[in-house]
């Protein structure tokens, strides 16, 4: 009895120690590969969906030189080409701290600001041992207005300055489609009339679609609480923005349609006053260029 | 007492069998693309294989995803554009030494091994003719060996953007240490 079993577990035990044929191949890569946790790429193709961030960040240490242009408005007819003759500029230095923090600094024309963000990616799309079925990030931005002040009195410092958080929520659903959802908070500290809210709540979806390996169509749109609001003076709109990605070697090019001018949360969330049914649409193009510093 | 003795043979002989196997798992693979305008690289650090010295059968598997770059972004590129490692997560080769009578694992020594076989990339395979050594020092037996693999014969396409930056003919560099289990 003794030695039967004895016999079968000599017969029994190499097996379980050593790989018995090249099909353990497969079992040994997983043993290998570790924690089998796949982590979702590509979720977009850049930081930012068209005007407003995407759940992307730069991994660490690399650093992005982003170039975006805003043209006038189209319904400014023949005598402005159409928007063409108009150059609203924004441009920014983005960098990766951490695989989970980066940080960006920049200037555009819309009311002479300067702008910075700091991003934290907290979770991150995953399958396999660890299992998330969407990306999460979260972006904070302070703007610093600089316009010359040609009104009574003085303006403090504090009045020139506007915050914006927004949780970035992301899905890849598979290769060719992803979701992203953003809960906005604007905070204006000075603005111009009774009937610009300080506090603005907006709720934004952006979505990509991606058509070949190298361009997706990007659509983006912040419904903006409250409803009825104005920037001095003149009506707000949601902003809309619809683009196409084009993607080269270090380069995403993104061009596009929208009836906002600003380049920055706070500008496009609250201040879009393009009216698109009645011409009010911008084109646009943002220009990406990948560095890596390491 | 006899019987012991046979018994204990019989016993040991699945242990005997099984110890011609050799193993490796953690096998470095890199490969090189070089042009005047970038020099690329990327190293995976996972590869496993079996190699077995009494047949010469020799097999290796590694994940696309594992090879790492210096570059983020160009690693994503690799990814999702030219792998296509979500559709195609693996890549393997199969083949077997065919000098074998040339190689003696028992003695150390660096021996020159002939080994063909197929290299499966991107969901293509393909037959694969390598020339490398097999080096021997005791219980450790490693295995090296240099090949070109040309990404469109594997049906990668490579834009005409990035063409000038990505070698027609990429240098693929094997180092496995393998050791019995």
């Amino acid at each position: 009895m003794r030695l039967t079993g004895k016999i079968l577990l000599h017969a029994i035990l190499p097996l379980l120690f050593l790989p018995a044929n090249a099909q353990d191949l497969d079992k040994m890569l997983e043993e290998a590969v570790g924690s089998a946790t796949e982590y979702t790429m590509a979720t977009f193709k850049s930081t930012r969906i068209i005007n407003g961030h995407s759940i992307e960040r730069t991994p660490a240490s690399q650093l992005d030189f982003r170039i975006s242009h805003r043209f006038g408005q189209l319904n400014t007819g023949a005598y402005n080409l159409w928007g063409l003759d108009q150059a609203n500029i924004h441009f920014s230095l983005e960098y990766g701290i951490t695989n989970w923090l980066m940080v960006g600094v920049g200037r555009g024309t819309y009311e002479k600001t300067y702008d910075g963000f700091a991003k934290f990616s907290l979770l991150r799309q995953s399958k396999g041992e660890r299992n998330m079925p969407f990306s999460l990030s979260l972006l904070t931005c302070a703007t610093y207005n600089t316009l010359k002040w040609n009104q009574e009195g003085s303006l403090k410092k504090w009045d020139r300055m506007s915050y914006v958080t927004q949780l970035l929520i992301a899905r890849k659903f598979n290769e060719w489609f992803s979701l992203e959802i953003n809960p906005t908070y604007v905070h204006r500290n000075l603005v111009a009339t009774g009937n610009d809210p300080n506090d603005l709540f907006a709720l934004g979806a952006g979505m990509r679609v991606k058509v070949s390996k190298r361009v997706a169509l990007m659509a983006e749109y912040y419904y903006v609480t409250p409803r009825q609001h104005d920037y001095q003076g003149a009506d707000t709109f949601d902003p809309l923005a619809i683009g196409v990605d084009i993607e080269t070697g270090g380069h995403v090019f993104n061009i596009m349609l929208t009836n906002s001018l600003a380049m920055i949360e706070k500008g496009f969330i609250g201040e879009t006053t393009g009216n698109i049914a009645d011409g009010g649409i911008h084109l646009g193009f943002n220009i990406l260029r990948v560095f890596t510093l390491k | 007492m006899v019987a012991r003795t046979i018994l204990m043979i019989i016993l040991a002989l699945p242990y005997m069998a099984f110890s011609q196997k050799l193993v490796s798992r953690n096998g470095h693979i890199w490969f090189y693309s070089h042009t005047p305008i970038e020099d690329i690289e990327a190293h995976n650090r996972q590869v496993v294989s079996i190699l077995e010295p009494a047949t010469g059968d020799i097999a290796f598997n590694l994940l696309i995803r594992s090879f790492e770059f210096r570059k983020a972004l160009m690693q994503e590129h690799f990814n999702e554009n030219f792998m296509e490692s979500d559709k195609y997560p693996k890549s393997t080769f199969e083949g077997k030494i065919t000098n074998l009578d040339k190689i003696d694992f028992k003695k150390d020594g660096t021996y020159t091994a002939e080994v063909a076989g197929n290299l499966t990339i991107h969901n293509v395979t393909r037959p694969l003719k390598v020339t490398g050594t097999i080096e021997v020092r005791g219980n450790l037996v490693t295995a090296r060996a240099k090949f070109i693999a040309t990404p469109q014969e594997y049906n990668i396409t490579i834009p005409a953007v990035v063409e000038k930056n990505i070698a027609k003919e990429i240098e693929v560099t094997v180092e496995m240490p393998y050791s019995s289990n």
